[in-house]
């Protein structure tokens, strides 16, 4: 028998559980299918850096209207997702790289868009004593902070719920078709059907897409990540580099993650990957160097989640260029985490009102596919 | 003492020098292929034969002849061609059989073409309150201590648990002249009643008279406390007393070392963060590898033997091993499997050694009360999260171990759960009314023991370490 | 705690533990020299700072973490005592850097 909801979510990570919550807060009750568990791959295991910094410019308005929401996340999601925001620190260690922060700044002040800031030596050795002397300066994003991914997609899932949207984990999505102007999709043996359709299953986003005749240039790819046991506090901001591969944070618990996005091989069918230890190692040798005090920290463990990467590093974001009723959200290429809040709130906007005062309008899938559709978006 | 692997392939590398491991070793390389065994303890041994080159306890009925059997395993593994590096620490393999090792501070890769893990075991968990306190400590590590370091309990001991380990530590410790001044046997009532069926294979088993004079003469000198069934420590900042209940009676002893036991369980961080597969196995209580005969694990070229494949004892692993290493020399050099006693023959040892096995899992299985705790007991020793902690993030929505993480942290000190994870899976198991095996257990991840920045650091780096900046 | 037998006939090493000279043997570990001693080898943990001494002497516990000739959070059950050796208790979260 054929069960009727209001939007199905396909895929349970920070991106499918904002959007089903704020289905929700439209008045809308959504069906939420995730096939391990809510967070189980990159939204439960990323480095959890909520940045501005350094973003794509076609992504920065989504960045903005996203950091709102992180600011006042409790009161959204009843949990404080562990947010802090102590700011996060782009560092030049070099007067190259340096000129290169200071055309970038620049540049997005054109624009209109000031949550860059450029800082000199003494800035930068103020909010990050303990980098290395070095560095002459870098760019700040006062804002920015971190939080903890598997809370947060776990507590965006669970207020979700509350608000009404059903939850079905541990089963995958099958065979995805449209007919009678519903989208039917197979849960194990139940059969939902809705007008209305949201593909944020990161990874598995791409093949889905396909599926339904949008095939667009991704692949499936696994951002190591490295924990150390716990150290006494020495730095607040999340610091990473301009020049070289590195991502570098110090929870309230003492412990440090490493990250900057040297990959793992992903074996996406087995849910598993195999880190590359001789990467990791560069990784180790970056803090070494830019952060003396940590060489004798012990690395207690490394991972690595699995998810989609664009060609040209920029999500898929808005409605289908084929379908009617059908929305992406994927592609995030790295750095949706701090995304996910916001474009939540947008993605229920487009469905629900068929537009968004955010400005999306670069994020989609029509820049592979020209759209086919009668009556174009209107965002 | 350091030295680093001499070639970067092999084509067996053994992990753990126990029983199963000295055995594998030297059945690898008597048949020819170039094996290298990494240890991560001084001296080969294992736990069951620990010391056994370098123990200062030479009055051999000490430490009684099944340990002596260790020297001749040793003595036919350094006849051998088999490399063998201690105090190198194994901290990653995976898929693709590359192996990372510590070796006196900096790390070794090197690739296998086969390989077996024979990292035995490590003693249950036995989360009671008080466990964390200074002066409370396995039966594992007393015996540790007696066979290294020839030290003995010296202030008021009480040991408490149950298993044969526990009275075989309890007359070697007598023989050595220490003291012990109390043994509480947590065994339950009904176990003997369940293994009664099992009893007659135990009965012809080698373990059954050498238990049981072990018994005798350990009860012969020590009050012992049968049907033992709350147990708790307390003291502050350090153990000052030691509380049970056995019948209706509660009693409290003051005490300065408290000695843990039931039973051990296979050490399976290294072969889950290799991506073996493993189930929950209802009898031992505990999760074991999934392994063919030959002990082959679902990832190719990865065997497991010993009591990292399921506990069997010492005897058992001993075959184990000889039996994963004959397989990969029939895998991959099959003329030199002549040589090496037939695997029919093997598999007769194998039967023989695992006979009674059933018997003493039923009879030692440990009781629900000292698997499962409550309240503020601790479960996560590194991370000292509670019973209660936990329940209540069950409560608010934490499906299974790797759920829980994100609520508090449990496993992610450390030890990667090596104290807390049976706990953890059974606790969450009974809080939601599924079984073990559904809830599942940590991912576990490489390094399987921390290594420092320093040394990760230091490890060669190739081609590939500039490339474009993508950010996380 | 624990005593030494007294066949136990190994030769003699000198560790220093926070300083203070500790008497052991050939082929103890750092965990076992400490617990055979008279010093208070007791830790305090990163998390609540709660006092904890060697669980598992067999390297899965981490609760025998020291500071061994400057390196912090060794597991001393696995080291061996060498002549001269400096080991120091760790209190806390193991400073880093030093």
């Amino acid at each position: 028998m054929t069960k009727n909801v209001d939007a199905i979510v396909v895929g349970g990570g920070i991106h499918g559980c904002s959007t089903a919550l704020h289905l929700c807060l439209a008045g809308m009750k959504p069906m939420l299918i995730e096939k391990d568990y809510a967070g189980r791959h990159a939204s439960g295991v990323n480095a959890g850096g909520v940045r501005q910094l350094a973003r794509h410019i076609p992504e920065i308005p989504l960045s903005i209207r996203s950091m709102g929401i992180w600011e006042k996340v409790a009161e959204l999601v009843d949990d404080d997702c562990s947010f802090e925001s102590h700011g996060q620190v782009l560092v030049a260690e070099n007067e190259e790289e340096l000129a290169v922060c200071r055309a970038r700044v620049a540049e997005l002040n054109g624009l209109g868009f000031t949550h860059e800031e450029l800082i000199d030596a003494a800035e930068l050795r103020r909010l990050v004593p303990a980098v290395a002397e070095t560095c002459p300066g870098g760019v700040v994003s006062r804002r920015d902070g971190a939080a903890n991914p598997a809370q947060t997609t776990t507590a965006f899932r669970r207020k979700a719920e509350r608000l009404g949207a059903t939850v079905r984990e541990g089963v995958a999505a099958n065979n995805i078709r449209y007919r009678d102007g519903r989208w039917h999709v197979e849960v194990g043996s139940d059969t939902f059907a809705a007008p209305v359709l949201v593909n944020a299953a990161g990874a598995w986003a791409g093949k889905i897409a396909a599926d339904l005749g949008e095939p667009v240039p991704v692949e499936t790819v696994a951002p190591m990540l490295m924990i150390t046991s716990r150290v006494p506090h020495f730095i607040d901001p999340v610091v990473i580099l301009r020049g070289r591969k590195l991502s570098f944070k110090q929870f309230v618990n003492g412990t440090v993650l490493i990250g900057g996005g040297h990959l793992a091989t992903p074996y996406q069918d087995r849910n598993e990957t195999v880190l590359d230890w001789k990467s990791l190692a560069t990784s180790a040798q970056t803090v070494f160097e830019l952060f003396p005090v940590m060489r004798s920290a012990t690395i207690v463990r490394a991972w690595a989640g699995i998810e989609a990467k664009m060609k040209d590093d920029i999500p898929v974001f808005g409605p289908s260029s084929r379908h009617q009723g059908l929305y992406h959200q994927f592609g995030f290429s790295l750095h949706g985490f701090q995304l996910g809040p916001g474009a939540g709130a947008v993605m229920a906007e487009l469905i629900v009102n068929g537009g968004t005062q955010t400005r999306v309008s670069d994020l989609g899938i029509d820049r592979f596919h020209p759209s086919t559709l009668q009556n174009k978006r209107t965002s | 003492m350091t030295l680093a692997p001499k070639r970067e392939d092999y084509d067996v590398v053994v992990i753990g020098a126990g029983p199963a491991g000295l055995a594998a070793a030297a059945t690898a390389a008597e048949a020819g292929l170039s094996t290298l065994l990494l240890d991560e303890n001084m001296g080969p041994g294992g736990q069951v034969f620990r010391a056994i080159s370098s123990t200062p306890v030479t009055d051999r009925n000490q430490l009684g002849a099944d340990y002596w059997v260790g020297a001749d395993l040793v003595q036919v593994l350094r006849a051998s061609s088999a490399e063998v590096i201690h105090r190198a620490t194994v901290w990653s393999l995976d898929r693709n059989l590359e192996i990372a090792a510590s070796i006196g501070g900096a790390s070794a890769f090197v690739k296998a073409n086969r390989v077996i893990i024979a990292s035995g075991a490590l003693e249950r968990p036995f989360p009671i309150a008080g466990w964390t306190l200074p002066g409370v400590m396995t039966a594992g590590a007393a015996q540790t201590m007696l066979k290294s370091s020839a030290l003995v309990p010296n202030g008021r001991t009480v040991i408490a648990g149950q298993g044969p380990l526990l009275w075989l530590l309890a007359a070697q410790i007598l023989r050595l002249g220490g003291r012990i001044d109390r043994i509480l046997d947590t065994t339950e009532r009904g176990n003997y009643l369940a293994a009664l069926p099992h009893a007659f294979a135990f009965l012809t088993s080698p373990y059954f008279a050498k238990g049981l004079a072990m018994m005798r003469e350990v009860k012969a000198k020590v009050q012992v406390v049968s049907g033992v069934t709350e147990l708790s420590a307390s003291g502050d900042g350090q153990l000052a007393s030691v509380s049970y209940v056995a019948g209706r009676r509660r009693e409290t002893v003051p005490a300065d070392l408290l000695l843990l036991h039931q039973g051990v369980v296979p050490n399976v961080n290294l072969a889950m963060a290799a991506g073996v597969e493993h189930r929950w196995d209802d009898l031992q209580l505990c999760w074991s590898p999934v392994l063919d005969a030959n002990g082959n694990s679902s990832v190719a070229g990865i065997a497991i033997a010993g009591d990292g494949a399921g506990i069997g004892g010492a005897n058992a692993a001993v075959v184990r091993g000889r039996i994963a290493a004959r397989a990969a020399v029939e895998a991959l050099a099959p003329a030199s499997a002549a040589k090496l006693v037939p695997m029919a023959q093997l598999r007769t040892d194998l039967a023989k050694a695992e006979r009674g096995r059933v018997f003493l899992d039923t009879l030692f299985r440990p009781a629900r009360q000292f698997r499962i705790p409550s309240g503020d007991t601790v479960v996560c020793r590194c991370e000292e999260v509670t019973a209660k902690d936990i329940l209540d993030a069950v409560a608010i929505g934490a499906t299974g171990p790797n759920q829980l993480k994100a609520y508090r942290r449990t496993g992610m000190g450390p030890c990667q759960g090596r104290l807390c994870g049976l706990t953890v899976t059974e606790l969450m198991a009974q809080a939601r009314g599924k079984t073990p095996q559904e809830i599942g257990y940590y991912r576990l991840r490489a390094p399987v023991k921390p290594i420092t920045l320093a040394e990760l650091a230091a490890v060669p780096k190739t081609e590939a370490d500039v490339k474009a900046v993508v950010r996380g | 705690m624990f005593r030494r037998s007294e066949h136990d006939q190994r030769p003699p090493v000198q560790i220093f533990v926070d300083g203070v000279a500790v008497a052991a043997r050939q082929g103890d570990t750092v965990s076992a020299a400490l617990l055979a001693s008279d010093v208070d080898a007791r830790r305090s943990t990163a998390v609540s700072g709660a006092p904890r001494l060697p669980y598992c002497m067999m390297g899965v516990c981490f609760d025998c973490l020291v500071t061994i000739d400057g390196v912090g959070n060794r597991q001393g059950c696995l080291v061996p005592v060498a002549d001269g050796m400096q080991v120091e208790i760790q209190k806390g979260k193991r400073e880093i850097g030093k």
